[in-house]
């Protein structure tokens, strides 16, 4: 089993105009800067992207707003960002606002073959308008469809040959959740590591979700609120 | 009146030894730092960190390490990370006993609007609805009034609802209140200074008052 593709332009290979993408990262964090560049390279457009956030004005998903690549986002909080608002309010750009965990159920539902789930999440508000509402117990809850994504791109700390990947610290998020829920997945890694290496019992997402597999160059892990303490 | 910090101390009062609380960004994120010692109790963050230790010493900020408000942290002994679906399974299910997140309004009968002012500030609800409609406890500090002096205790409320009937108790810099099942703001505390009329008066919604309303122990 090699999944391993030689960088980012060969790993988004087949994403065309128009096509729904599932990005991974919460804020700039575990995102993948190296299949963003690419896109940008290949400039792609009219994209719908499926994210948590839209990155900030000049970095992360920020970057194809910039380039004018987004027809539409799909995101839970996309504050941070001028480029957006103003993207927005002109009607450039479609956003589609959806409570956070509803994101994350929407991939964990495509991921385990799933159509749809049930979640109380914006029961009662503007989210639950021409949805199927359900009383289990006594309490609402709205149905929410799987998402159904050509391509999902992630971020991971270390992977294989096979795909499998570990993601580190915070920067897991939403990516193994995307990894999964893509039809075809692309993992971009710090290190890609030889098969065998990674402790069975330590995977995060087994490679059987991944398709497309590269080790990622010159990250810039940029911080988006640093904030520190004095020495006591 | 309180200020930001004299809320975050009086919510902190709120917090139980063994409790996982949920805290959202602006005033809920300084109760951390009032948090009786001894006291144990682990802060969850929706992005996937159970365990919230403090801001990172300069020069040892880690880029893969945040919070909800993407600021920089560090983690403790016994913290955990997890996906994005396992944190909001957590909150879903009932695991986290205290939810503290801010407002914009907030009705008589608990519904609370955090999320949207239609035609000028639409950033998205992130994390709010989930938490919202699942937390068995939801505390909201925010201020009485807003910045045109008009309460934001309300009979209803008129921006987009984040929730609806979730609201259990509210901390402001003028009152505690606890939002009662069958609607109305029931006064249970003035901050140090402030008499019940001028929470009277900052208060749109119904206030029910009963008895003498003792002044708020805040160290």
């Amino acid at each position: 089993m090699n999944k391993i593709v030689a960088n980012a332009d060969e790993a988004i290979r087949g994403i065309e105009d128009g096509m729904t993408l599932m990005v991974g990262g919460f804020g700039l964090c575990g995102i993948p800067e190296n299949c963003i560049a690419a896109l940008i390279r290949k400039g792609v457009k009219s994209l719908t992207c499926i994210s948590n956030n839209a990155g900030v004005d000049d970095f992360g998903l920020g970057l194809l707003l910039q380039a004018r690549l987004i027809k539409k986002m799909i995101s839970s909080y996309v504050g941070e960002n001028a480029e957006f608002e103003r993207q927005m309010l002109s009607g450039e750009l479609e956003v589609e606002l959806i409570p956070q965990g509803t994101l994350a159920t929407r991939c964990l539902a495509a991921g385990y073959g799933m159509p749809a789930v049930f979640t109380p999440a914006g029961v009662g508000t503007e989210v639950a308008e021409g949805k199927e509402v359900r009383v289990f117990n006594g309490k609402e809850y709205l149905l929410e469809y799987a998402f159904d994504a050509p391509f999902a791109i992630v971020k991971a700390w270390k992977g294989d040959a096979h795909g499998n990947l570990v993601f580190h610290e915070t920067a897991r998020n939403f990516n193994p959740l995307m990894a999964m829920a893509g039809k075809i997945t692309i993992a971009e890694v710090e290190e890609l590591v030889p098969v065998g290496s990674l402790d069975p019992d330590h995977i995060h997402t087994p490679g059987i979700y991944v398709h497309r597999i590269f080790q990622g160059e010159r990250y810039e892990k940029r911080i988006e609120q640093r904030t520190v303490r004095k020495p006591s | 009146m309180l200020d930001k910090i004299g809320i975050a101390k009086r919510i902190a009062r709120e917090v139980r030894d063994g409790y996982y609380v949920n805290l959202g960004i602006g005033i809920p994120t300084l109760v951390a730092n009032y948090i009786p010692h001894g006291m144990n109790v682990v802060l969850q963050s929706e992005n996937g960190l159970l365990g919230i230790g403090p801001f990172p010493l300069e020069g040892e900020e880690d880029p893969d390490l945040i919070n909800a408000g993407k600021q920089t942290i560090t983690t403790l002994p016994g913290s955990a990370f997890f996906d994005s679906a396992m944190s909001f399974g957590m909150i879903r299910s009932g695991k986290v006993d205290l939810t503290i997140l801010g407002a914009m309004e907030v009705s008589e009968n608990g519904d609370i609007a955090n999320w949207k002012i239609p035609g000028k500030m639409v950033k998205g609800m992130g994390g709010a609805m989930d938490l919202v409609a699942a937390a068995k406890n939801i505390i909201v500090a925010m201020q009485h009034v807003n910045k045109a002096g008009e309460s934001k205790l309300l009979h209803a409320c008129s921006l987009p609802l984040t929730g609806k009937k979730c609201v259990k108790k509210i901390v402001t810099e003028l009152a505690v209140l606890d939002v009662l099942p069958e609607g109305g703001f029931k006064l249970l505390e003035r901050a140090p200074g402030i008499s019940v009329e001028e929470i009277v008066k900052a208060t749109a919604g119904k206030l029910i008052i009963t008895g003498d309303i003792p002044e708020m122990v805040i160290d």
